[in-house]
C-alpha cells in the first residue's frame, strides 16, 4: 500500500476514513485539531462523504456522534483532554448506553502544558467509564488504531478511548496504510430502549458493563498492542505504555534493552502480563507519559511487596512529559551533554500578533478602567489569554471555556461593581451562552465583551459557530437591545471605544460589548487566496 | 546514516517549511523519518522549534536526546543558542545571524555571536541579505537550508527537485527564486 509522512492526529484520521468511519465530530483544541482538519482537508473524505464539520463544543459533538452510533454507523469525536471534561456527561453515560455503529472517542492529552491549563490524564476518563482505553506508541499504531478502535467498538457494542499526546499527535512518521473498509449501512440500534437511561433500565445496562470487564481485559491480554518482551536481567523488569515505550527503545537502540519489557497501548490492565513479570523480576519501573495510572495500579495488583519505582518515588519526575534523557537517568545511562544553556537567552514568550484586534479592544479597557482596579476583569480561552501578560497585563483569569461571564456574575453577586467578562466569540457559542442567560435572568451588573474576530484563533483558524450569530443570540437571551454595542478595535477609533465601555460598565445591568474585527491572520490567509 | 537535526526559529518565521522539505528529500531518499513540531500557542510569536530526525534504520523516539543533536539549525542568532544543551560534542551549530527582535530584553547582539563563534563546529551566516540578493527576503529560511545542506548526507539534486515539487503551485517564478535561495546559502558554505 501506499507510503504517507503523517502526524500522529492525521495517522489515526487517515485509519479512520479507512476503517469506514461515516462522520466525524469535534471542537477543535491543540493538540487534537489536526485530526478533523485532516478528515476536513482530504480528498478521499470528501469522495466517501464523511460528515466533518465543526461542532459548538466537546459535548454536541460527543452526542452527535452517539447519535450517528445509534443510527448505525461509524463515527468518531475528537477533542483535546479538557474538552473531555466538557464531554463528560455524555461521554461517561455512553458507556452505558453502549453503541451499535462503531464508536471511537478520541482525547488528545498535554503533558508538559504547551497550550493547555492542566495536564489532566484521559486514562482516568476511559477507566472511569470502564470502557477499553486505546493508547498508540507511535504513528504507525495511532492509524493501526482508527482500524482496530472501530472493530473493538464493534465487537463489544461500547465506545473505545483512544489516548493521544502532544508528542505524538505533534509528530510525524512514515504509515502504512491497509485496505479501506465500507462504510456501515443506515441501520437503528436492535435494541434502542438501552438508551433510554431511566433507572431501571441503567441497572440492567449497568450490569452488563461490569460483566462486560473479564472479556475487555481478556482482550487487552491478547491484543496485538501489547507486548511482553522478554530480558536476560531479570533484576528489574520495565513497564511501559505509549509513547513512553520508544523513548525506552531510544536509550537501547536495536533492541538491546537486557530487562523483561512490558509495553502497554490497550486497557485495562492485561493483568497476567503484570503477573508474570512481577514474577520474574526483582524490581519494577515505571515508564509512563502522564500521570502514574498504571503504576498506581499495579501497586494494588501485587502481592510479592516489590519496589517500585516511577513517578511516584521520584526516579521520575511526578509531572511534566518524559523525554529521552529522562528515562536513560532512572536507568543510568545518561547522556553526554556537553554545552549548558547560555545565561544570555532571554525568554520569548508567546504574544498577541501584530495589528491584533484584541490589543486595541485592551487598550480600551485599560484606559476605560483607568483609576479602579484592574482585577475586575475575568477572562477566558482563546488568543485573547495573553492579555494577561506584559505589557498589557489587562486580564485576571482563565480557567475553562465559559468561565469568565460566570465568575464575573459570581463576584458581581459577591459586591464587585464594575465586573467585566472578555470571551472570545467562538467560546462564546462553545459555553458561555447559558452564562449569559443566567446573568439576565438575575439583571446582574456585568459588561460582557464578546471579542468578534470571525475564527477559532488559537488553534489556527477554524471555523466559529458564533459567525454572523452574536447580536441574534444576545437578543434572543434577552439582553436589552440598547446595551448592545459594537465598537471597532482600530487605534482610530480609540477615544470612541473609550466612551462606549465607560457607559456600559457602569450601567446596572447586563450589557454586551462586541469589539469586531477578523483576526489578522486568517484575514492574510483569506488574501492569500484570493490572489491565486 | 543517522542525522538529529534541531530546527529552530520564531513563529512564523518558516521553520515547518524548512522541516517538510528535508523531510520530503529524506522519504525520497528512502530514509525514514520522524519530526516533531509545536503547534498551538507559542506559534503566536513566540519561540519554536522542531525535533527532525533522519536515519537508515527504523527510529524510536519522536525527540532527540540532549547531548545527541548532529545539527542545531536555526533561523535566528538567540534561538540557535537556546538549544544548545542538545547539541551533541561534535555537532554544528548553523544559524543565521540576523535577529527577530520582538521583546524588550533581547540579548547584546556581539555577546551572541561571540558565543556562536566560539563553538568548535559552526556557520554563522546573514540569511536575511544573501535572500535579499537573491531575489526576496522571505526566502531566508531556503538560504538556510543550502547553508545546512552539505552536513545533511542528502543529494543537493534530490534536495532542488524536493523545492521544485514543494512550490509547484506557486509558480516557475516562485521556484526560480528559492532554488536560487537554496545555491547562495550553500556556495556561502563552500566558499568559506
Amino acid at each position: 500500500m501506499q507510503k504517507l509522512i503523517l502526524l500522529g492526529d492525521e495517522a489515526l484520521a487517515q485509519g479512520a476514513i479507512d476503517a469506514g468511519m461515516s462522520g466525524i465530530y469535534a471542537y477543535p483544541g491543540t493538540p487534537s485539531t489536526e485530526i478533523t482538519e485532516y478528515v476536513q482537508n482530504s480528498k478521499q473524505a470528501k469522495e466517501l462523504n464523511i460528515r466533518s464539520k465543526w461542532s459548538a463544543n466537546e459535548k454536541t459533538a460527543m452526542e452527535a456522534s452517539l447519535g450517528m452510533s445509534y443510527a448505525g454507523k461509524r463515527a468518531m469525536v475528537c477533542m483535546k483532554h479538557v474538552g473531555l471534561n466538557v464531554a463528560a456527561d455524555p461521554f461517561m453515560n455512553s458507556a452505558i448506553t453502549g453503541a451499535n455503529g462503531g464508536l471511537v472517542v478520541v482525547s488528545a492529552d498535554d503533558p508538559s502544558m504547551h497550550s493547555s491549563q492542566n495536564e489532566q490524564d484521559s486514562r482516568f476518563f476511559g477507566k472511569f467509564a470502564m470502557i477499553p482505553v486505546l493508547e498508540p506508541s507511535n504513528q504507525q499504531e495511532a492509524y493501526d488504531m482508527g482500524h482496530y478502535g472501530f472493530e473493538l467498538s464493534e465487537k463489544f457494542h461500547i465506545p473505545v478511548l483512544i489516548r493521544l499526546t502532544t508528542r505524538l499527535s505533534h509528530s510525524r512518521a512514515n504509515v502504512v496504510r491497509k485496505p479501506v473498509r465500507k462504510q456501515n449501512p443506515y441501520k437503528i440500534a436492535d435494541n434502542p430502549r438501552q438508551y433510554v437511561l431511566l433507572p431501571a433500565l441503567s441497572r440492567k445496562r449497568y450490569k452488563v458493563l461490569l460483566k462486560e470487564q473479564i472479556d475487555f481485559e481478556k482482550e487487552a491480554e491478547t491484543s496485538p498492542f501489547n507486548w511482553y518482551s522478554e530480558g536476560e536481567n531479570k533484576k528489574l523488569g520495565i513497564i511501559t505504555s505509549g509513547i513512553a515505550y520508544n523513548y525506552l527503545m531510544e536509550v537501547f537502540p536495536e533492541n538491546s534493552c537486557p530487562y523483561p519489557i512490558l509495553k502497554i497501548s490497550q486497557y485495562p490492565l492485561p493483568v497476567n502480563m503484570i503477573k508474570k513479570i512481577e514474577e520474574e523480576c526483582d524490581e519494577l519501573l515505571f515508564l509512563e507519559e502522564g500521570a502514574p495510572l498504571i503504576e498506581e495500579m499495579v501497586k494494588g495488583v501485587l502481592s510479592k511487596g516489590l519496589n517500585i519505582r516511577g513517578r511516584l518515588d521520584g526516579t521520575i519526575p511526578r509531572d511534566g512529559e518524559l523525554n529521552p534523557n529522562i528515562v536513560a537517568k532512572a536507568l543510568n545511562r545518561e547522556y553526554e551533554i556537553k554545552y549548558d544553556l547560555p545565561d544570555i537567552i532571554a525568554g520569548r514568550p508567546p504574544q498577541l500578533c501584530d495589528g491584533c484586534p484584541h490589543t486595541d479592544t485592551y487598550l480600551a479597557l485599560n484606559e476605560a478602567i483607568e483609576g479602579l482596579s484592574r482585577d475586575r476583569v475575568f477572562s477566558d480561552i482563546g488568543c485573547y489569554t495573553l492579555g494577561a501578560l506584559p505589557p498589557l497585563e489587562a486580564i485576571n483569569s482563565c480557567v475553562d471555556m465559559g468561565a469568565s461571564i460566570n465568575m464575573a456574575k459570581g463576584a458581581a453577586d459577591a459586591g464587585l461593581f464594575p465586573s467585566i467578562a472578555v470571551i472570545g466569540d467562538s467560546t462564546f457559542t462553545h459555553s458561555g451562552m447559558t452564562g449569559l442567560l443566567d446573568a439576565v435572568n438575575e439583571n446582574s451588573t456585568i459588561t460582557v465583551f464578546i471579542l468578534d474576530n470571525a475564527t477559532t484563533a488559537m488553534t489556527g483558524g477554524q471555523k466559529s459557530s458564533a459567525l454572523g450569530r452574536i447580536e441574534q443570540i444576545c437578543i434572543g437571551l434577552g439582553v436589552d437591545k440598547n446595551h448592545i454595542r459594537v465598537i471597532t478595535p482600530l487605534k482610530n477609533q480609540h477615544e470612541k471605544n473609550v466612551a462606549v465601555i465607560k457607559e456600559e460598565i457602569y450601567y446596572k445591568g447586563v450589557s454586551v460589548i462586541i469589539p469586531r474585527r477578523e483576526c489578522v491572520q486568517t484575514l492574510k490567509k483569506r488574501m492569500k487566496a484570493k490572489k491565486k | 546514516m543517522k542525522k538529529d537535526i534541531v530546527l529552530a526559529g520564531v513563529g512564523g518565521q518558516g521553520i515547518l517549511s524548512i522541516a517538510a522539505i528535508i523531510g520530503i528529500a529524506a522519504v525520497n531518499s528512502n530514509l525514514y523519518l520522524k519530526q516533531a513540531e509545536v503547534h498551538g500557542m507559542s506559534q503566536r510569536g513566540g519561540d519554536v522549534q522542531s525535533n527532525l530526525r533522519l536515519s537508515d534504520k527504523e527510529i524510536a523516539s519522536d525527540l532527540i536526546p540532549f547531548g545527541k543533536a548532529d545539527i542545531i539549525l536555526s533561523v535566528e542568532p538567540m534561538e540557535a543558542l537556546r538549544y544548545l544543551p542538545m547539541l551533541a560534542p561534535d555537532g554544528w551549530l548553523i544559524t543565521n545571524t540576523n535577529p527577530f527582535n520582538n521583546i524588550p530584553d533581547y540579548p547584546d547582539m556581539d555577546k551572541l555571536l561571540n558565543k556562536i563563534k566560539s563553538l568548535p563546529y559552526n556557520v554563522a551566516i546573514n540569511a536575511d541579505q544573501i535572500a535579499k540578493d537573491a531575489g526576496s527576503v522571505r526566502t531566508m529560511n531556503i538560504v538556510m537550508l543550502g547553508a545546512a545542506s552539505p552536513f545533511l548526507n542528502i543529494d543537493y539534486n534530490i534536495l532542488e527537485n524536493t523545492i521544485k515539487d514543494f512550490f509547484a503551485k506557486k509558480g516557475d517564478k516562485i521556484i526560480e527564486m528559492n532554488l536560487k535561495a537554496l545555491k547562495a546559502g550553500r556556495d556561502f558554505v563552500d566558499n568559506k
